[in-house]
């Protein structure tokens, strides 16, 4: 039996559970005792769990390990001591003889795997029997656990709230872990490609152009600093020149200006504008944006403008997060309390005054940590870049030259086949892990921020 | 309801001596009527009492006259109010300038979140009321003394305004309005946020402050009113229903309804 076929089973016995344990509570309520401390639903649920999650888990750890097991059968026998030391064909002849074994593949290609298909359909069966047994027999132990602890008097609302809620945990745990181990990963492969690489290169070097044999001491053309100014040039400099003031101003009017029946009928358009995805901005930077923008440098004189200029790929982008900046601008001057705006006009303060004078300052903070997410989103971006700007590392504030970013080379680093080993697919993780330190202190100072402006006003 | 006016409430014809005359005013948010029909005339160098039970229509009337129900959007204002004679919702009359020469303090003290010097400069700043530094120093300081808080603030003027007590902000709200030397200043329950000791000190502060404006406050508090006040103007529903010398109001009501409010029946 494979592994769905007994969750199968499980959750079939889990559904007879329910229906005894539920009969087993229900015929509990007769003339003496017409209350039970639970509704019979609540005894069926609490058999049921104990009756699947057992063996649940189980088999979630059986799943894991039986394959070592049953190679490790296959291994012992005599007959597979002939196969190949080489570890490589070693694995392909083993799991191709699995493959067939499973009935998931048909033909044999490697040499010497046929002999195993039948070592490995025997120690399969083997295993597959004691885990059926296991099963059932968990199920049966949980079940009858369960059955004799249902009473008139016993509490299974309360337990069965209990498993809920460790049900809760568990989801909620899975993203935290998730996190964790994206991080751990992160961190490990940036430390091999500091083995190989000189930190010191990577964070200073001003020349990237990565090559694959690694002379220590040496510049092998591992210096990210192109990198790390075309994404800060682009993302934290082009963009936010186009989104603050649109955003910011966007904002003003639609809380200070703009009648409720307009604003009603902009928001839900600019959260559409966020919710464009950034692929399609992308093809307007590179097919629109891009060649107008090297057309207006080369009419002011720059002839050497490229055509996957930085000034597209930042403008689109800074496009792309004006609704952010808006909406937490909006939030934020909303925030203010009216209080404020109706003494400064109280004082004969114009709107306009009073909106500089008071709400945007007092919504400074606010402002400024949604200024903040929407420098830590632009540099994480990668769809617009790749698309519009450039894979040529140049340090240069020309903003129509080409340029690159982090992003853009995590993408190429990656792209065609590369040896999971090399420094190529290596940097790019170094590169990863820069760029999630970055937004990471640029979102916990943002919403440190937010935060203590939110307690200012409450 | 105009059949509901009492004796005080049909003055006609302003003479020139009143500060605000109001005629005739009905004030509604969207169709819902709020201010019904009311009359009244505030001179200079006194204290008028708004008082009434909630919703009864007083704080509206009262931001009706420096025009602060403009920043309402369902506010609308029918009737005649004048200023020194000038029709204060004539399409010529600049609301700017009616603002500053009626000033207006909170319910809640709503410092700005500057530092006290900004707070009391930011009116003389807007208005250009002072050349220099210099010039603006001496605003500052003389409004300050005149809400007296000077003497507890004048070693830490840069520190910021809400970080005062509740009394002390509320003076200091009341500095920012006297810094533009309006004429009129309108208090809209300005101690009902406040405990005993600060309320004492600001209707010290009106005492002192009546020599040289008009100035009307909204209250709950009756005695309040009997205290601070030299007229008070009780108004019901909407409706002004009586409007004479404080003394006579609380001695000697002549509306049975006033009557009730004040020995507190309801409200």
């Amino acid at each position: 039996m494979t592994t769905n076929e007994l969750l199968f089973l499980v959750f079939a016995f889990g559904l007879i559970a329910w229906f005894v344990g539920r009969a087993r509570a229900a015929s509990f309520i007769n003339a003496d005792t017409p209350i039970i401390n639970s509704l019979p639903n609540y005894h069926g649920w609490f058999s049921c769990l104990w009756a699947i999650i057992p063996p649940i888990i189980f088999l979630i750890i059986w799943s894991n390990i039986s394959p070592a097991l049953v190679t490790d059968m296959v291994l012992a026998n005599p007959e597979a001591a002939s196969i190949t030391a080489d570890t490589f064909s070693r694995s392909a002849i083993l799991s191709e003889a699995r493959a067939v074994a499973n009935g998931s593949n048909q033909a044999l290609f490697q040499e010497g795997s046929e002999k195993l298909v039948p070592l490995y359909a025997e120690a399969q069966s083997y295993y597959n029997s004691i885990a059926l047994v296991a099963t059932i027999l968990l199920i049966f132990a949980g079940g009858a656990f369960a059955y004799t602890r249902l009473k008139p008097n016993f509490r299974a609302r309360s337990k069965v709230e209990k498993i809920v809620m460790l049900g809760l945990l568990l989801a909620s745990l899975i993203a935290v872990l998730t996190t964790v181990g994206i991080v751990a990963s992160l961190i490990f492969e940036a430390y091999r490609f500091v083995t190989l690489v000189s930190p010191i290169e990577f964070l200073f070097g001003t020349n990237w152009n990565p090559r694959d044999d690694i002379v220590a001491g040496e510049d092998n053309g591992y210096g990210a600093i192109p990198l790390f100014w075309g994404t800060i040039f682009i993302g934290a400099i082009i963009a936010m020149i186009v989104a603050i003031p649109f955003g910011l101003m966007s904002a003003i009017f639609l809380t200070q200006y703009s009648s409720p029946r307009f604003r009603s009928i902009m928001k839900p358009v600019l959260e559409i504008l966020a919710g464009v995805p950034t692929v399609v901005y992308g093809y307007f930077a590179a097919l629109t944006v891009a060649p107008a923008v090297r057309d207006f440098a080369v009419m002011v004189g720059f002839s050497n403008a490229a055509s996957d200029n930085a000034m597209a790929a930042g403008i689109v982008m800074g496009i792309m997060i004006i609704p952010l900046v808006a909406s937490m601008a909006d939030d934020s001057i909303a925030a203010v309390p009216g209080a404020m705006r109706d003494g400064s006009l109280a004082m004969g303060a114009t709107k306009s005054e009073t909106i500089k004078k008071i709400l945007l300052p007092a919504a400074l903070p606010g402002v400024v940590g949604g200024i903040l997410l929407a420098v830590s989103r632009a540099i994480g971006e990668t769809m617009i870049v790749v698309m519009a700007a450039g894979y040529a590392a140049n340090l240069t504030a020309n903003p129509f030259a080409s340029i690159t970013t982090v992003t853009v080379q995590i993408v190429a680093l990656l792209t065609g086949d590369q040896d999971f080993g090399s420094p190529h697919t290596l940097a790019a993780f170094a590169l990863g892990l820069v760029l999630f330190i970055v937004t990471l202190l640029l979102n916990l100072v943002a919403l440190r921020v937010v935060k203590k402006y939110r307690e200012a006003y409450e | 309801m105009v059949e509901q006016k009492s004796g005080s409430n049909t003055i006609e014809n302003s003479d020139s001596t009143h500060k605000i005359t109001a005629r005739n005013v009905n004030v509604f948010y969207d169709a819902k009527q709020a201010i019904n029909d009311v009359s009244i005339d505030v001179d200079m160098e006194n204290v008028t009492a708004f008082i009434g039970p909630s919703g009864c229509g007083k704080s509206t009337f009262l931001r009706t006259i420096n025009r602060m129900n403009d920043t309402i959007p369902s506010a609308r204002v029918e009737g005649d109010i004048r200023l020194d004679g000038q029709n204060i919702y004539d399409p010529a009359m600049d609301v700017v300038q009616l603002r500053a020469r009626v000033g207006m303090v909170f319910q809640k003290p709503n410092p700005f979140p500057k530092s006290i010097y900004d707070n009391v400069a930011y009116g003389p700043k807007i208005h250009g009321l002072a050349a220099n530094k210099g010039e603006l120093d001496i605003i500052v300081e003389r409004s300050l003394q005149r809400a007296g808080l000077w003497g507890e603030v004048k070693d830490r003027l840069s520190d910021s305004g809400t970080a005062l007590s509740g009394g002390q902000q509320q003076r200091l709200c009341i500095a920012r309005a006297i810094a533009v030397d309006p004429e009129v200043i309108l208090m809209d329950e300005p101690c009902s946020a406040l405990d005993p000791i600060a309320t004492a000190k600001i209707e010290e502060l009106i005492h002192e402050l009546r020599g040289k404006y008009a100035i009307i406050i909204v209250t709950h508090n009756m005695q309040q009113a009997a205290r601070v006040s030299q007229r008070t103007a009780f108004f019901h529903l909407g409706t002004l229903v009586e409007f004479g010398e404080t003394s006579n109001i609380f001695t000697n009501p002549q509306e049975t309804r006033t009557q009730d409010y004040i020995t507190g029946r309801y409200g």
